[in-house]
């Protein structure tokens, strides 16, 4: 079986026939093995696999520039997709804008591919399944456990090429009890770093601890946000506040040099960090990018592209289908604080230092050591596990609405008081996280998966100043 | 070897390795899509992607597994894997699964095309792009933006059952975008629809959307709604027009009649339902204006198909009849949990999904009015048309849309336009509230229907008309 790379140069050499010398080309070949077991009502009722591989090829000849992607890596399919894709490109409208090709550079190499991950049995994805289950100790439990393995290469006619393969594993569940239901949701490089026992028993502790809520006004109220509520901020800020495309077009909030967050608050991008390969589309080598800086802005994701459209450089984001939704960050983190106080658990038992997030008496609101240090400050106020269905009223100010998910409760004089029901939010996410807006910030950050595998938002949890909550769910 | 031989290899190998039932859907789908910013072509993408799905059911566990390679070899290996996992799938074991009956059949369906969209030379479906973002960004338009997109999907389906049936499926179509942009905020305007129209039709669908004669419009009403008066905020009466009210039907009914979600398969996800399978046939769903529909076979609808990726026949059924909850998506499985008689509402997005319960048409049955006629009734109220935001809960209940543009209306004409237009409400609440509903429908194709893990994308289609809604709450902002 031919690798990716010789894909790729076999690409590259074909276009160079068919198309000239001339003909600028880049491709990118990828095989994938993304397997998936899915529970609900305390069983498996979904177990999937898929091997796959794609070829992405795109050209640009005679001033005109095209794409073309496909499965099927023959010879006979290679040769079909470089002349259809050839054909296309001639026929296009010129791309005065083309930025032209990645030169020759040195790529990092990814972070190490743990094999057991990358090729894991549909046995060890279900013994955790079964974990998890037997931890929710008789709630119903649902959710997944994935893992994937990429292995890719790039290469282009300017004499560019790289590789690299990347694994992850994600386990994502919720318990369920009386309507309430509880959330536990972990990414990592190692499926053996996920515990279904651990991540079943924090599930059905919030899920206990959800039950019987009552309704509250809306209105203002302060706010502390578990990992999974902000990987919610985080995404929304990559797609509209650090898109590239979105920034050149006026339609970003984000301004470089202008102090638009908290100081508290630094956002890394940094794929390396994780499940992340070392190269865009483009070939670009990736690294740590940083947004922003103690609250200061200063950079943006770019593509080639968009990065000549700005006289930037590309900071390595180039996507497939870049050209439309723009190049957007897909591993941001924000980083934890360097030093914060951790409390002692004030609303039950359990507290154990950082050996609460892994186990001991699981049967409250508060799960672990970050978030009751932030609790413990709040006089009146909502803990908030999850936020969900977040739609963007306008991309410029960043206005958001969406609900709450799998877990509200009120906070009274540093304590948990009881559970919540949902409610709906309107917000505006930078406005949320600007200059003394942010009250806390716990110091272990939570990698949270995405729904598509190598795409992370790593987070620790968080304490709001004010969060606008615009009605209960209930109407 | 043909396609349907290599869906029987995988078939036979599942149930060689054991399964009691297997299925195969081998897929071969070519995607084209166009884009185009302020009168320059932005992106041309050209993808074509083959392979093979195999399902198998070992005593009550399923698992599935897809490769791209329709050689005899993987194909059985597809099988025996599929049947593998399905084997992983008991160790975390559920109640007994049955499937309803299905007829086995052999048939061939393909969809109403009269000009093949990929036939059309790229540099014609370019031309339309450039001149339609030009007009728009000439007639006042930061950034004008066009887009078309199409695929051709064949597919061939083989059971253990004895079915064996192929089907080409065609869609297409597209649309044109005007966003203005002002101090701390955008306004956009679209035509038909954000990202546009589509349809199982060919690309007469995006002929006859005349993108170029809508040009001027959406830029000018982009830029006039920067310095509009917002929505005010409070409780009114609501008319939207049918393009928002065919996303209203998509998230408070089409996803809450998804057998699957009311089921809890899909509670840690796309999340549940507020129906209770106790009370089909009884729930007062809406007013009597509300009759709803499932309805696979209307000619050029984005949902339309011959048989589903079950192999069951395309059916019309009732899903709310005169306001009463009636009917509900399904697939073989989850309606024998039910203890329902059918499916038909299971489909696959590509030879790489596993085949999951998808809304097909979901649309309202027209009602007696026109919209001039529902204006011309309303004292006091807002008109708000094409979506914006889209947000709804997990249980289908609590939603909050936002829409490109509203209207005033003030004894029974129409007035200043608006600003910043949403609404929000529960569900069965809104839809009982619904008193007026005009007869001109149009059926609205969603070609961006997200659900399950991985995630699938879904083409669906809704016939909607204009209708008009009492005390709904307006104004929502942060």
């Amino acid at each position: 079986m031919s690798t990716e790379l010789d894909l790729a140069g076999e690409v590259i050499e074909l276009v160079r026939r068919l198309g000239g010398p001339a003909a600028q080309a880049e491709v990118v070949v990828t095989r994938a093995d993304v397997a998936l077991t899915r529970f609900a009502n305390s069983f498996i009722h979904q177990n999937v696999a898929e091997s796959g591989v794609g070829v992405r090829l795109r050209v640009h000849a005679d001033g005109r520039t095209a794409a073309g992607s496909g499965s099927v890596v023959t010879p006979d399919g290679l040769t079909a997709l470089v002349e259809r894709t050839l054909a296309a490109a001639r026929l296009c409208p010129p791309d005065p804008a083309w930025p032209g090709l990645t030169p020759p550079a040195p790529t990092p190499s990814g972070p190490p591919v743990d094999e057991a991950t990358a090729y894991a049995e549909p046995d060890e994805r279900a013994e955790r399944v079964r974990a998890f289950v037997a931890a929710a100790g008789g709630l119903e439990a649902a959710g997944y456990c994935r893992t994937a393995l990429r292995s890719s290469a790039f290469a282009n006619s300017a004499g560019h090429s790289a590789q690299g393969r990347t694994a992850e594993a994600a386990m994502d569940g919720i318990a369920r009890t009386s309507g309430a239901d509880g959330v536990a949701r972990l990414a990592a490089d190692r499926l053996a770093d996920l515990d279904g026992a651990v991540l079943g028993a924090r599930a059905a502790a919030k899920a206990r601890a959800a039950a019987d809520p009552v309704e509250l006004p809306p209105g203002r109220y302060e706010v502390v946000l578990e990992p999974a509520a902000v990987a919610d901020l985080l995404q929304n800020f990559s797609f509209y506040g650090f898109n590239g495309k979105r920034y050149a077009e006026r339609q970003s909030f984000a301004e470089p040099g202008v102090a638009q967050f908290d100081p508290v608050v630094t956002l890394v991008d940094d794929p390396l960090g994780g499940s992340g390969l070392p190269f865009d589309v483009e070939g670009t080598p990736r690294g740590p990018v940083t947004l922003v800086d103690a609250g200061t802005t200063r950079a943006v994701a770019h593509d080639r592209r968009t990065a000549a459209e700005v006289g930037a450089v590309s900071t390595g984001h180039a996507v497939p289908g870049g050209a439309t939704w723009g190049p957007m960050p897909h591993n941001l983190r924000l980083s934890p604080a360097p030093e914060a106080p951790v409390a002692v658990r004030p609303d039950g038992p359990g507290a154990g230092g950082s050996e609460w997030v892994g186990g001991g008496d699981l049967s409250g609101a508060v799960v672990d050591p970050d978030t009751a240090a932030l609790v413990t400050g709040v006089r009146r106020g909502l803990l908030v596990s999850d936020l969900w269905y977040t739609r963007v009223l306008d991309p410029k100010s960043l206005v958001v609405t969406g609900l709450t998910r799998n877990g509200v409760w009120l906070v009274e004089d540093g304590v948990v008081a009881r559970a919540v029901r949902d409610f709906r939010f309107t917000e505006a996410y930078p406005r949320a996280l600007g200059p003394g807006a942010v009250l806390g910030l716990g110091r272990r950050p939570v990698r949270q998966p995405d729904r598509v595998d190598g795409v992370w938002w790593e987070a620790p949890a968080l304490r709001l100043a004010s969060w606008n909550f615009t009605g209960g769910a209930s109407g | 070897m043909t396609e349907f031989d290599a869906a029987s290899a995988a078939v036979q190998a599942a149930l060689d390795a054991g399964a009691r039932y297997a299925d195969a859907r081998v897929m071969h789908r070519r995607y084209e899509s166009m884009s185009a910013r302020n009168g320059d072509i932005e992106e041309l993408t050209q993808d074509e992607s083959v392979g093979l799905g195999v399902r198998a059911l070992v005593g009550s566990s399923w698992g599935f597994h897809a490769v791209p390679d329709l050689s005899d070899a993987a194909a059985r290996d597809a099988g025996r894997r599929a049947a593998r996992t399905a084997a992983a799938s008991a160790r975390v074991p559920g109640p007994p699964v049955d499937l309803v009956p299905s007829d086995p059949v052999t048939a061939s369906w393909a969809s109403a095309c009269e000009v093949d969209p990929l036939g059309v030379p790229l540099s014609t479906k370019g031309d339309l792009l450039v001149e339609a973002t030009k007009l728009v960004a000439d007639h006042g338009a930061d950034v004008a933006e066009g887009l078309y997109q199409i695929w051709d999907t064949a597919k061939w389906f083989v059971s253990s059952e004895g079915h064996r049936i192929d089907q080409r499926i065609r869609e297409c179509g597209g649309g044109i975008s005007a966003t203005s942009i002002g101090d701390g905020e955008t306004q956009r305007r679209s035509y038909p629809s954000y990202r546009g129209q589509y349809g199982t039709t060919g690309w007469e669908l995006v002929d006859s959307l005349d993108l170029t004669a809508h040009a001027a419009q959406i830029a000018e009403e982009s830029r006039a709604l920067l310095t509009a008066p917002l929505c005010p905020a409070g409780e009114t009466d609501l008319i939207l027009g049918g393009e928002q009210l065919a996303l209203q039907i998509h998230e408070s009914v089409g996803h809450a009649i998804e057998l699957d979600r009311i089921l809890g398969w899909e509670a840690a996800f796309a999340g549940t339902s507020w129906l209770d399978l106790a009370q089909l046939g009884s729930l007062r769903y809406g007013s009597e204006l509300m009759t709803i529909t499932i309805d696979p076979t209307i000619p050029g609808a984005l949902g339309s198909f011959g048989y589903d990726d079950e192999g069951s026949p395309a059916v019309t059924r009732d899903a709310v009849r005169e306001g009463r909850w009636v009917g509900v998506l399904a697939g073989r499985d989850s309606a024998a949990v039910a203890g329902l008689d059918y499916g038909g509402s299971v489909r696959a997005d590509g030879w790489a999904r596993l085949p999951m319960v998808r809304m097909t048409n979901v649309g309202l049955e027209p009602g007696p009015h026109t919209l001039e006629e529902i204006i011309a009734a309303t004292d006091d109220g807002v008109l708000m048309d094409v979506n914006r935001s889209w947000s709804i809960d997990d249980k289908r209940l609590n939603f909050q849309f936002g829409c490109e543009i509203g209207w005033e209306i003030k004894k029974g004409r129409r007035g200043r336009m608006l600003r910043n237009p949403t609404y929000t409400g529960i569900g069965p609440i809104f839809w009982r509230s619904m008193d007026m509903l005009s007869h001109e429908t149009v059926a609205w194709g969603t070609p961006n229907c997200g659900k399950g893990q991985p995630g699938q994308v879904g083409h669906t289609g809704h016939p909607a008309a204009p209708a008009r809604f009492r005390g709904i709450r307006v104004g929502v902002r942060a």
